[in-house]
């Protein structure tokens, strides 16, 4: 429609690479809620301190965003686990509706301490590879958003693998499944949850690490996320990895080719109208999961 | 409702005509005239999540509304200011009862109908920003014509007493909800639906009213905020931060209560106040002392103290 059919498969390659990413950050959101069974308001937030803290690594340390990713998922998972276990656990105590205000609190908080520590303007690594493309048959791809590909495919092939193959991964999926029965059999939920929710923080500072060289820094710009990896995390079923994945490239090709053809401010739109529609029409499907 | 029931709000009333006629300090009737406002919209936040529980994090989309549609009727088509404003009131509703007939009737709740919402006022937002008719990203300015017949005043006591008087309607209307049969099934579908269902409440219209009465009176607050700056864009009107604070005030002040919305609204907009006088104009550092006074409250719910109170004092007073 209207344009060659060589930009139109870039804009859905790119699409498809810039997708693989929101599928990342997704796959944190699906994996806390699948279960601790709340939807983690603050994790689009959590993103853009994640965002910060590459971009101040760089800065401060000389830090390549690569380099970074290992210790920042790290320092991610610690800071993760901490605030599941010292504030969200123990402030919400079990209710959904206190989580959400926690969460909301908590992303409230990490947004303006950004703005007030960074201001709002938009900030962007120079990187000498930032720009760098490969060319594909006809189609020309950013190598940071292929690597971006890469890793997430990684990352999630080795989440899969703890998920099966260790102890905790068991732990986390019986805790899923059956809490209390959990419990009786001697897994400590509280630790449990815990470690899911710095694993689904550790997978956003990896995100941060991959969209940094090739996305700018804002005191807001984890809301731009939250919302796609909300909409991904509805779309691809909650809980399922999957589905994260899935939905996260779907989302992807959705959110270039409408920018292609309706502009990149209202572009946006699209995203948020799919997220709508989803859960208008499939809502029962969604209610599944929950208690 | 009772004469006596609404003595406080008439309380309340005397107390803001009193603060208009000696105050005479710009910043501290601005900062009043702000946290009425505020309180406004948070009391249409209230209906909805505090009586009724359904925790809307998009009350945005209905501030919008009242304030574009206000400010466009006068500016572009020339309207008079009063039924601009009543317009404005009008379509922020009816946006409510469209948007509850959509997300009610898909049945989401909880989680969801807070995100759904936050949704409907991004769309909105980017919207507002991109279309000609709302001025785009420049945002629209609504003429400066000072006179009682336009609804603009010089000084600004006297739209202090526009505000109060404005808000003092919400709380009466707050409070006939209250003690009438909608406001005991809202409380019921709020403490559980599947048991207000059983018993016979017809959960989609109470909720369907609720949130029309809660957007128009967000709208209200926007419609009045248009009014009080003469000028809106995109991030002022559909911007998070009044879905924030619209939330905020009632859960600091005492969801489901009355008076908490201007209980909650005072208090955030005085620590707001207080902050930048103790550590200067630093952006974002009143939000970061909501967000943790958000956890704090909701971790220790002794917040609902100050409308627990103003409950009991009025429960008194009753027969």
């Amino acid at each position: 429609m209207g344009y060659p059919p060589e930009i139109l498969l870039e804009a859905v390659a790119n699409g498809l690479l810039m997708g693989a990413v929101y599928g990342l950050v997704a796959l944190g959101l699906t994996l806390v809620y699948g279960v601790l069974h709340i939807i983690n308001f603050a994790h689009g937030a959590l993103l853009t301190l994640a965002m910060y803290a590459a971009f101040v690594a760089h800065g401060a340390f000389g830090l390549d965003p690569y380099a970074a990713m290992i210790p920042l998922a790290g320092l991610f998972f610690v800071l993760g686990y901490l605030v599941q276990r010292l504030v969200i656990g123990p402030a919400s105590r079990g209710d959904d509706s206190n989580m959400l205000l926690v969460t909301l609190g908590l992303s409230i908080i990490i947004e303006n301490a950004m703005l007030a520590i960074f201001r709002s303007d938009t900030m962007t690594l120079r990187l000498p590879y930032a720009m760098s493309m490969v060319e594909l048959g006809d189609v020309l791809l950013s190598v940071p958003r292929l690597i971006g590909f890469g890793v997430t495919l990684l990352l999630a092939a080795l989440l899969f693998v703890l998920m099966t193959r260790t102890d905790t991964g068991r732990a986390i999926r019986a805790v899923a499944k059956e809490r209390t029965g959990a419990a009786l059999v001697g897994i400590d939920v509280a630790h449990i949850y815990a470690v899911t929710f710095g694993i689904g923080t550790a997978c956003l500072a990896i995100a941060a690490c991959l969209l940094l060289p090739s996305f700018y820094v804002s005191p807001r710009v984890g809301n731009a996320f939250v919302l796609v990896a909300f909409t991904i995390v509805v779309l691809g079923g909650m809980g399922s990895v999957t589905g994260a994945l899935l939905g996260g490239l779907f989302i992807g090709v959705v959110e270039s080719l409408s920018g292609l053809y309706f502009g990149d401010s209202l572009g946006q739109i699209g995203i948020f109208l799919i997220f709508i529609l989803v859960l208008l029409l499939r809502p029962t499907g969604l209610f599944g999961a929950r208690a | 409702m009772t004469i006596r029931e609404a003595l406080p709000i008439l309380g309340f009333l005397v107390v803001a005509v009193l603060v208009s006629l000696f105050v005479t300090s710009n910043v501290v009737l601005n900062f009043l005239v702000f946290t009425l406002i505020l309180a406004i919209a948070a009391q249409g936040w209230n209906l909805l999540g505090g009586y009724g529980g359904q925790y809307s994090f998009g009350h945005a989309a209905f501030f919008g509304m009242g304030a574009y549609v206000s400010a466009i009727l006068q500016q572009r088509f020339g309207v008079n200011a009063y039924p601009a404003v009543a317009f404005g009131m009008v379509a922020a509703a009816l946006l409510g009862y469209a948007i509850g007939a959509m997300v009610f009737r898909a049945g989401l709740r909880g989680s969801y109908f807070a995100l759904v919402t936050l949704a409907f006022a991004e769309v909105l937002r980017i919207l507002a920003n991109a279309i000609e008719i709302t001025g785009g990203a420049a945002g629209l300015l609504i003429s400066l014509n000072l006179g009682a017949g336009n609804l603009q005043f010089a000084n600004r006591s006297s739209f202090l007493i526009l505000a109060a008087v404005l808000l003092a309607l919400a709380m009466l209307m707050t409070l006939a909800v209250e003690k009438s049969r909608i406001g005991a099934q809202l409380v019921a579908v709020r403490e559980n639906e599947a048991a207000a269902a059983a018993l016979g409440v017809d959960i989609l219209a109470v909720k369907l009213r609720a949130i029309s009465l809660s957007a128009g009176l967000t709208g209200a607050a926007g419609a009045l905020y248009a009014q009080y700056f003469l000028y809106i864009d995109s991030n002022i009107a559909f911007g998070t931060w009044i879905s924030v604070e619209a939330l905020l005030a009632p859960i600091i002040g005492g969801a489901g209560t009355v008076f908490g919305p201007l209980i909650g609204a005072l208090i955030l907009q005085g620590l707001s106040e207080g902050t930048k006088m103790l550590i200067g104009k630093i952006p974002g550092v009143d939000l970061i002392i909501f967000g943790a006074l958000l956890i704090l409250v909701v971790r220790f719910p002794l917040h609902r103290i100050p409308g627990v109170i103003a409950a009991r004092w009025r429960g008194k007073g009753a027969p």
